[in-house]
């Protein structure tokens, strides 16, 4: 709305100094709502951070910035002296993530190359079951495959936690590569044939290196959703297999009824930083992928 | 499980000749433009079968399976014997047992089940489920267009402001859980800072504020952003013409914007319905169900280890309850998801 106030104003025909206060006073609450948008953003993330530094008989300070620094938070993560695995977690959760990911995408890259790229009956019903799949409620698989799995013996398997996992990942990693896909010029590829390429080489020289981009920020958020899910792993992971969302949720503390929130917090550091970092670098990527077909 | 509202209209807009049946199409004219559609829905067919058939095999099998499931009677121990044994047939008496909040009584028939047993909470799971669905839903679409409309704003820091948000989205449902939980513990920065003294996770209302709060700082920002694609569709010279023609800020925004902007929200709105009936991590971490915050997740979860058949009874209740829902969405409120995917060619109606 500013942003036309802002024209507006320009276009007005009223005394200019009018038109550039309305115009100064409109930028400035758009500052303000910037700011408070950031800080409802950030602020609880920042607290996390704050808690994971400070020193376990701080916990309830409220000081808002950095006091009694420690990383002692992050060694009783590590440590297994208290019955946690948090590095085994950490490692079953790239696992996890990490194989359910490379199959979504060869098996997605596929579909969607065919739903941007080809004409054929039943597609629209294809998407819809597609999109279907990805709203699929968690505990409508959790329950049969509850049981399946503790007959076959795969209960607290990877596989077991990998399957389900694909049920709402491969669907995501179809529909955000089958926008990508659908903006890409594909017209180079035969510009590249008609120039002397083979198919081979155009695929190679001209499609590879346009679609890798798509495919890479696709692969982030599969990874992410992966990475995040704890319903499914909350009931059919054990010890060994546990991910690190269900460990965080159940981290063990010195007092059995004692929350080690420090702790707790310090765990939620590790396992989110990289996220965001990762985040921050794809930022644009990312937006694009996640919003990717719902506009358009 | 098709989710277009449509699909016959919108087949027909995008591509009229494949909308033929196959035969008669060979007799009209157009053979060499039916050959490469034949082409190419073969390799088409050979692209999208992987995908079809992995789909097919994790959710398509459960589903049936658990559908199989439900209309079996739970283990039990025989009298007799002493061993657990298959409960047999039960038509449709595990449903019925959810919904009527019947539970099999020791001599052998049905009575109430007893209150605060699992069986009793079907319908206030099912409230608790619309109660934070509606409530996280509206706070996250008014808030979610609120950050849009600033994020579609050209101001310097605005990349920084789009990165900002993207971060609670990031944080795992389950460290965000942990997080929020600690923010309302008793002692913690909540009430130090609004100065209270409440036991957050104590009672109902407070135990349901907190999960709000928690799911609408982690989920806004999935909203905005997808709102603001929506907004960025919007060509400017359409709000120059309605400035020209004299339309105040507010006629501007209820004449331009919210129709303009209306295809995507519904799907945004959509999604986040769906995502917010089978709402478990945030109740499940922060309050474990207490309280008044057992959603249909939730109660399906704590019923799995009680009996299989009726916990895939409530499972396939709930996975109903949010087809119906969808259902409704797409069909009267013209979410169309599909469309909007496949490109949006579609939008001829």
């Amino acid at each position: 709305m500013t942003a036309s106030t802002l024209k507006a104003a320009a276009f007005d025909s009223a005394p200019k100094t009018a038109a550039r206060n309305r115009a100064r006073w409109a930028s400035g609450r758009t500052y303000i709502s910037a700011a408070l948008i950031f800080i409802w953003c950030l602020l609880p993330f920042y607290w996390m951070i704050v808690t994971a530094f400070r020193d376990v008989g701080y916990t309830f300070d409220p000081t808002p910035f950095f006091t009694h620094v420690t990383w002692d938070n992050f060694i009783t993560v590590f440590s297994t002296d208290l019955g946690n695995h948090f590095a085994r977690n950490l490692l079953n959760s790239f696992i996890i993530g990490g194989v359910t990911t490379v199959v979504a995408l060869v098996v997605g890259v596929f579909a969607a190359y065919a739903l941007a790229r080809l004409e054929f009956r039943f597609k629209f019903l294809v998407l819809g079951f597609i999109l279907g799949a990805s709203m699929f409620p968690g505990v409508a698989l959790v329950t049969p495959l509850f049981q399946l799995f503790t007959n076959i013996g795969w209960y607290g398997s990877y596989q077991a936690m990998i399957i389900p996992d694909i049920s709402f990942v491969l669907p995501l990693t179809v529909y955000t590569l089958t926008s990508f896909f659908r903006e890409m010029p594909w017209e180079l590829e035969e510009a590249a044939r008609i120039d002397g390429c083979t198919q081979g080489q155009a695929f190679r020289k001209v499609i590879m290196p346009l679609a890798a981009p798509a495919i890479f920020t696709t692969a982030i958020l599969a990874f992410i959703a992966a990475w995040n899910e704890f319903l499914i792993a909350s009931q059919l992971s054990n010890d060994e297999t546990k991910p690190v969302t269900v460990a965080i949720a159940y981290f063990a503390g010195a007092q059995p009824h004692q929350e080690p929130y420090t702790a707790v917090m310090a765990a939620g550091t590790v396992v989110t930083i990289p996220l965001v970092i990762l985040v921050l670098i794809f930022q644009r990527k990312i937006v694009a992928g996640l919003t990717a077909g719902a506009v358009k | 499980m098709s989710i277009g509202a449509e699909p016959t209209t919108t087949h027909r807009a995008k591509s009229p000749k494949p909308e033929k049946p196959v035969k008669q199409g060979k007799e009209a004219s157009g053979v060499g433009q039916d050959n490469r559609a034949k082409s190419q829905g073969k390799w088409a067919t050979m692209l999208i079968a992987p995908t079809l058939i992995l789909l097919a095999i994790v959710i398509i099998y459960p589903v049936i399976n658990a559908i199989v499931m439900s209309l079996q009677h739970d283990q039990g121990l025989d009298p007799v014997t002493g061993t657990f044994v298959a409960g047999g047939f039960a038509g449709v008496s595990n449903y019925i047992g959810w919904l009527f909040q019947q539970c099999a009584s020791p001599n052998g028939g049905t009575e109430a089940c007893a209150p605060g047993s699992v069986g009793s909470q079907f319908w206030s799971a099912t409230y608790t489920t619309f109660f934070f669905t509606v409530i996280t839903v509206v706070l996250e679409t008014i808030l979610g267009f609120w950050m849009a409309i600033i994020m579609a704003r050209a101001f310097r820091g605005r990349s920084a402001l789009r990165a900002a948000v993207l971060v609670p989205w990031a944080i795992p449902t389950a460290v965000t859980a942990k997080l929020w939980f600690f923010i309302f513990a008793f002692e913690g920065i909540a009430n130090k800072l609004f100065g209270t003294a409440v036991l957050w996770t104590g009672s109902s209302g407070p135990a349901r504020a907190a999960i709000i709060i928690a799911d609408v700082w982690k989920t806004t920002p999935f909203m905005a952003l997808l709102i603001l694609a929506g907004l960025q569709m919007i060509p400017a010279d359409v709000y120059e013409a309605a400035k020209v023609d004299g339309a105040s800020t507010w006629q501007r925004f209820t004449q331009i914007t919210l129709p303009l902007v209306k295809p995507a929200l519904m799907v945004a709105i959509l999604f986040r319905v769906l995502d917010a009936l089978r709402m478990y991590d945030l109740p499940a971490i922060m309050t474990g169900g207490a309280n008044d915050t057992t959603t249909l997740s939730l109660l399906v979860v704590a019923q799995i280890r009680n009996g299989f058949n009726s916990a895939a009874a409530l499972s396939t209740i709930t996975f109903l309850i949010i087809f119906i829902v969808a259902f409704i969405f797409i069909r009267f409120l013209g979410a169309n998801a599909v469309d909007a995917a496949s490109g949006g060619k579609g939008k001829g109606k």
